[in-house]
């Protein structure tokens, strides 16, 4: 294959994916009678669709919302994981390799079985509508445990002998001593906690029905199916486009970083 | 305490696991014999669920309609993403910036991808159909044919993943040592024999991991029919995990809704099951 062919697939592949989202963020400036340009800056300039978007829906409340839930709960990702991994990867005990295949287990099993007995328990909790029900279910996951497991096991005995002899505690040296040295392991835990959770429609879906508790994804969800946007198409794009640009961001300053974690989950499975 | 110590450190996995996921998935087993709505009591009703299940028009539906979703999805998928890999595979000018390109779809939210594919498919004023009557050819009703319906959200899902699995493909095609194709041009192996007898069984491993993940996707598609057609035209995009959340959330069906999420779960591994040893046998 000629390099020229080569280059003129690839541009045109690329272009199918980059496209569509500056074409929506050129919609999102443009009045509805010009949406069905193919354009890449926006026709007859305007804020109008943001300024209503705002005035239907809380969107800064749940941006917010969002932000909290993202945050709180990747840290707790980082903490239970890293706790439990390291305890796997470091430590003797009866039950060590029960636990190990435990979690292998539970990373293969479909969400589908364990949905409704889990807004059951949301329920009987008294917990629907809290930031409880967004938190705790997703504050400790399989994978984070094994990606921390396999870095704890790549580090040397001697960096946690030599901690220890000088007194540390075990908290200590799974969080000061031998976090920095497995840091790509923390970032990959990070992103795709933090990706996962942003992006996450379905369970707030079920467990949220209280707006000001609502997190963006499922807002923007109830807007663009509820008929608040009154059919307009431009709106709903605009609502999509504030849900995309903070990930967006994200993924410009942290690129390499998303693609190798999101591989490295994929080859795992 | 330094004996216990390991088991406080795994204690928040435990408890979280026990509460999440082991007691769940008993339960689920007791809500398939039950009839209940939340509120009032819970009624045993023996297996009616299950008869039920079998007999229910839309349960099939779903499954039909997440099968067809499949035939597309997994090929394409497959298809584009290897060609897309073979592309990249070279060192090549700019390579950084085509993987993250393809990828950008994979990090941004199902919702954004469906409202936005939603214009795209349009009838009167979407994109796709403005380029297909610009060339001359008549309109596809990409969302309200019934026919058509979950083959557009197939094509859509298959837009929104690609990205990830040209990176899984690349790292594959990597590991085949390029000595076997110099032995192959020795020998004066086509393009072809070459793809077929080295590259094909080196990248088999991806192949299996691109046919399951993509499986588990199909059966766990909610958002994307949720917000383009809200299952419709006539259920045509019925996915399963919309009808359990119908089932649940409509009509507060939690036995029955516990029951389709159950068998489906159930079907989810025996596919994966299957197709372990279907597709490692096969290549």
């Amino acid at each position: 294959m000629s390099t020229f062919l080569r280059y003129f697939l690839l541009i045109l592949a690329a272009a199918s994916f980059v496209y569509p989202f500056v074409w929506m963020l050129s919609a999102s400036l443009s009045s509805e009678s010009e949406l069905g340009n193919l354009t890449l800056w926006p026709v007859g300039f305007t804020w109008a669709n943001y300024v209503t978007v705002f005035s239907k829906i809380p969107l800064g409340r749940a941006f917010v919302n969002s932000v909290l839930v993202a945050v709180i709960t990747t840290g707790l990702v980082l903490i239970s994981g890293a706790m439990t991994g390291y305890a796997l990867a470091r430590l003797q005990f009866r039950g060590r390799n029960l636990i190990f295949y435990l979690i292998i287990f539970t990373m293969t099993l479909p969400f589908q079985i364990t949905l409704i007995p889990n807004y059951i328990t949301m329920v009987k909790l008294g917990w629907v509508d809290t930031y409880f029900a967004l938190i705790v279910p997703f504050m400790l996951n399989s994978l984070s445990i094994l990606l921390f497991r396999q870095a704890f096991m790549s580090l040397p005995q001697a960096l946690i002998d030599a901690a220890r002899l000088d007194g540390c505690g075990e908290l200590r040296i799974i969080f000061q001593i031998l976090f920095p040295n497995i840091l790509p392991t923390v970032l990959t835990i990070t992103i795709l906690t933090f990706m996962g959770l942003w992006n996450e429609a379905l369970w707030p879906l079920i467990v949220i029905r209280d707006e000001p508790t609502m997190t963006m994804p499922q807002l923007v969800t109830l807007f663009s199916v509820g008929g608040r946007a009154d059919g307009q198409l431009t709106v709903k794009i605009t609502a999509a486009v504030m849900l995309a640009i903070p990930i967006i961001i994200l993924y410009l300053f942290f690129q390499r970083h998303f693609i190798r974690s999101m591989a490295s989950s994929g080859l795992k499975d | 305490m330094k004996k216990l110590l390991p088991y406080w450190l795994v204690a928040p996995y435990v408890v979280h696991m026990l509460v999440f996921v082991a007691f769940p998935v008993v339960f689920s087993v007791v809500l398939t014999f039950h009839r209940w709505n939340i509120i009032s009591p819970m009624e045993f009703i023996g297996p009616d669920n299950y008869v039920r299940l079998f007999k229910d028009r839309l349960f099939w539906q779903a499954l039909f309609n997440t099968f067809r979703f499949l035939l597309v999805h997994i090929p394409l998928q497959i298809g584009i993403a290897l060609g897309l890999a073979e592309l990249l595979n070279r060192t090549l000018r700019g390579a950084a910036f085509f993987r993250a390109a393809f990828f950008l779809p994979v990090i941004v939210s199902g919702v954004v991808v469906t409202i936005l594919w939603q214009q795209l498919l349009s009838f009167n004023s979407g994109m796709l159909n403005r380029l297909i009557a610009g060339i001359g050819l008549p309109r596809v009703a990409w969302l309200d044919d019934p026919a058509v319906a979950m083959y557009s959200i197939a094509i859509m899902a298959t837009w929104k993943n690609v990205g990830l699995y040209v990176i899984l493909f690349l790292v594959g095609l990597q590991t085949v040592p390029p000595q076997y194709y110099e032995a192959a041009d020795l020998e004066g192996a086509t393009n072809w024999q070459k793809f077929r007898y080295i590259t094909l069984p080196m990248i088999n491993p991806t192949i299996f991991t691109v046919v399951v993940l993509s499986t588990i996707g199909g059966f766990s598609l909610f958002i994307e029919p949720y917000i383009m057609t809200e299952g419709g035209p006539l259920n045509s995009t019925l996915s399963a995990v919309m009808y359990i959340y119908q089932q649940a959330f409509q009509y507060y069906h939690m036995g029955y809704s516990a029951t389709l999420g159950f068998f489906f779960a159930l079907l989810i591994l025996a596919v994966v099951a299957i197709q372990k040893r279907y597709v490692e046998q096969e290549i």
